[in-house]
């Protein structure tokens, strides 16, 4: 018996091409020279899966259509000089198909050798995306009235270093070896009968006859020469806080206890970018600060607003009921934060003056935001303005944060010293 | 930074709970985007060793189970639609007893809901997300100061229990930035991780006198590893049922029982009746409230429980000594509550909820001087 087997006794039916596939793996591994623990075998749920128990090898036994993405991230960490085998069927070829083109894309140092036998045998015998049109199923006893997918064809599209069809008949070790030999991704797609469920129904069906009048004839597909996936392993990574702005305890803020202030404006205007320049004045103040911004998935159209908390005391709970405070710097930011400002029964708005002027129980403050920043500066503007009104941030310490900014540059002069 | 001198930033829950995976010595991230998760995503672009980006989260899933057999601890984030992806790989990351992280971000559901809105809808999920009723050890960040701290705990849990491992969280956690003191956080020690290291043949999943079997990354030029997702053998080989591979999998929930730290706060006022429960991101509206009501005279404690699964025994022992409790969390029926009480709560025991934001600290105080 072979060093790669701790059993001959194939659990495969009498006739499969599963058995000669397996045979065909083993003699091919040997001619190579390589060592059983030098193989990673990684099977998938179905009758091909089921050989692991007879290998010497490493063995994963995995899910239905995943082995390949599995197998990929185990042949990404494994030692090079390792071989990491793929067993799959046409069953887990269709449900899977999209780790083997992704692998073949990443051209991953991989052989996936798939036992295409037309049908789910475990299963009954039902057609997979792989079966020829004609073909006889348990449920498409008429033959399949689908076309199969080329999968070679796709894989090799996709970028895959080396794809074979073969006919799963005899010793086709050669052929496996060649697989075996390729650095980066390669798949042999063997063409097996299923004797349980495939040539029952289909007497008198010949393999070669078959590929022939379906198009799916052997040959084979080499890519062009690239180098296979390698992870990265990067060492020394700086430290995330590294590139965060450390804020100095340098200003001082009127504030007794704890305010809520709401900037509501549109998205891409820079309404988050300005509220965290606030927050980072705010700390600077010696304030504790809560940022929680809302905008919508698209993050460049529609509203953005947040919800800012600074306080004398640790904020534990970062939500805002009803704000203290709100800057409106677009028709955005108003439409989207209408009912809030409705509600309110005291504090104050600084709204843009373009804008119409909601029922509310708070002050309002009319302020040509938009007018005399831009649209793009104008929450910002809206806060400097808030900033020197009620001192509680003072605009000095938010215009110096903005001015040693990556954008300071780029603000408007007068809307910082305005 | 001169000694005893705050270092204070604006910082985001993502970016303490990469530097933490990172420096705690999680070496590989795969990902996939998904809002609210996609910071952390970005972040570990930049920090992790190895990076991962990956065509969906089946794949996110199959590629840190391949990594994690082949000896790497890996990490990823993601919200509910890409959880839902990876359970039947969470399953098999079981089974192959595989150790990782998934960071999960909490959003409104259900399905896409809206992405950008914060929820704790997905406790139930968990727990009932292995096939058969196992437990996936589930640990919650409650603070800011917990995205520094449960990530290097969750992932030594999961590399001595052998288990995938969940950290969950909220969008308003991962995305909302808040003043912080650098300063603050303790050092993080690196995960502690042992690989089998004898001359006799491994068996994947024999735990010997204990209940984890000693790991041996797949590859290994000693061994051979059998690892498998279908019911097996202490080998690691796919049998028929029978009372010694039942014995095997049973053991997977023994060791999680037996094996998850149980974190949790507890902040008990004497002769205080009722209890406030919570966890995630409603602790604050709770610590709030409590705070609140303490100043109007009302005696009341607090739990939040940070161990969210299992549920550990000891919260039972802390609910029972009280007549009022008040379990508060952002969903629509009430899923800690319905862990800790089943369907029918006992009287005495109400819950304070929401959906589509943040339970507020007045609808707590409401609730308990309500009695």
């Amino acid at each position: 018996m072979s060093d790669f087997l701790v059993s001959a006794s194939f659990p495969y039916c009498k006739g499969c091409g599963h058995r000669l596939t397996a045979c065909s793996v083993v003699k091919a591994l040997e001619a190579a020279g390589a060592r059983p623990l030098d193989v990673v075998l990684v099977t998938d749920i179905g009758c091909q899966g089921i050989v692991d128990r007879n290998f010497a090898t490493h063995t994963v036994h995995g899910l239905h259509g995943r082995s390949t993405a599995l197998g990929a991230g185990i042949a990404m960490e494994v030692a090079p000089g390792k071989r990491v085998i793929v067993f799959i069927g046409d069953g887990g070829a269709t449900i899977g198909l999209q780790h083997l083109l992704e692998m073949a894309r990443l051209n991953v140092d991989m052989t996936v050798v798939v036992h295409n036998n037309f049908v789910y045998g475990m299963t009954g015998g039902q057609p997979s995306g792989l079966t020829p049109t004609g073909y006889r199923t348990v449920i498409t006893p008429e033959g399949n009235p689908l076309p199969q997918h080329d999968l070679c064809r796709m894989v090799h599209d996709a970028g895959a270093s080396y794809v074979r069809r073969v006919i799963g008949q005899g010793d086709f070790s050669d052929v496996i070896g060649e697989a075996l030999e390729v650095e980066g991704f390669a798949l042999v797609e063997v063409l097996e009968l299923c004797p349980g469920h495939g040539a029952k129904r289909n007497r008198g069906l010949r393999l070669r006859d078959l590929a022939q009048r379906t198009s799916c004839e052997p040959r084979v597909w080499i890519g062009e020469p690239r180098a296979p996936f390698r992870l990265e392993r990067r060492k020394g990574r700086p430290s995330l806080f590294d590139e965060l702005p450390s804020v100095d305890v340098r200003f001082a803020s009127s504030l007794e206890g704890r305010m809520a202030l709401l900037v509501s404006g549109s998205a891409g205007e820079g309404v988050q970018r300005a509220a965290e320049f606030l927050a980072q004045a705010a700390i600077a103040c010696g304030l504790h600060v809560t940022k929680k911004g809302s905008f919508p998935v698209t993050v460049g159209v529609g509203f953005s607003d947040v919800d800012l908390i600074l306080s004398r005391e640790p904020i534990d709970y970062h939500g805002v009921s009803q704000p203290d405070a709100v800057i409106v710097a677009s028709a955005d930011g108003l439409r989207h934060n209408i009912e809030r400002i409705r509600a309110m029964d005291g504090g104050t708005v600084w709204i843009d003056a373009g804008l119409e002027v909601p029922q509310t129980g708070a002050q309002l403050r009319a302020v040509d935001l938009r007018g005399r920043a831009g649209p793009r500066s104008a929450a910002l503007y809206g806060l400097m303005v808030f900033a020197r009104e009620t001192g509680v941030v003072p605009p000095e310490a938010l215009a110096q944060l903005v001015r040693e900014s990556d954008i300071g540059d780029r603000v408007p002069e007068e809307v910082l010293s305005g | 930074m001169p000694e005893n001198e705050p270092h204070l930033v604006l910082i985001d829950g993502s970016r303490l709970i990469v530097e933490a995976c990172a420096q705690a010595g999680a070496d590989v991230y795969v990902g996939y985007p998904i809002t609210p998760a996609s910071l952390i995503y970005t972040y570990a672009s930049c920090r992790f060793p190895s990076l991962l980006p990956a065509p969906d989260e089946i794949t996110v899933v199959h590629w840190m189970a391949g990594l994690s057999a082949a000896g790497r601890l890996p990490v990823t984030a993601t919200s509910f639609p890409g959880l839902a992806l990876m359970v039947e790989g969470i399953n098999m990351a079981v089974m192959m007893e595989l150790p990782m992280l998934i960071v999960l971000a909490m959003r409104l559901g259900p399905s896409t809901g809206a992405a950008t809105c914060g929820g704790q809808g997905e406790l139930l999920l968990l727990r009932g997300l292995i096939s058969g009723g196992y437990t996936l050890p589930v640990f919650c960040i409650a603070d800011a100061g917990d995205c520094w701290q449960l990530p290097p705990l969750a992932l030594q849990a999961a590399v001595d229990l052998r288990s995938p491992v969940v950290l969950l969280t909220s969008k308003e956690m991962v995305m909302t930035q808040r003043s912080f003191d650098l300063d603050r956080l303790a050092q993080i020690a690196p995960v502690k991780r042992t690989f089998y290291d004898s001359p006799a043949p491994y068996r994947s999943y024999d735990p010997g006198d204990g209940l984890v079997p000693p790991f041996l990354p797949v590859g290994s030029g000693e061994h051979q590893v059998r690892l498998t997702a279908s019911t097996h053998d202490e080998c690691g080989i796919l049998r028929p049922v029978s009372d010694a591979v039942l014995a095997n999998t049973r053991r997977l929930q023994t060791k999680i029982e037996a094996g998850t730290p149980v974190l949790y706060e507890l902040d008990e006022q004497t002769d205080a009746e009722t209890l406030v429960v919570t966890y995630g991101i409603t602790a604050g509206a709770a610590r709030e409230a409590v705070t609140a009501l303490r100043g109007l005279g009302e005696a009341v404690s607090l739990l939040v429980a940070r161990t969210l699964l299992p549920i550990p025994d000891v919260y039972c022992e802390i609910l029972d000594r009280y007549s009022r409790v008040v379990v508060a969390e952002e969903n629509l029926e009430g899923q800690l509550a319905h862990l800790l009480y089943g369907h029918r709560r006992p009287p005495g025991v109400c819950r304070v909820g929401g959906i589509g934001r943040m339970v507020r600290p007045e609808q707590i105080v409401r609730e308990v001087r309500g009695a």
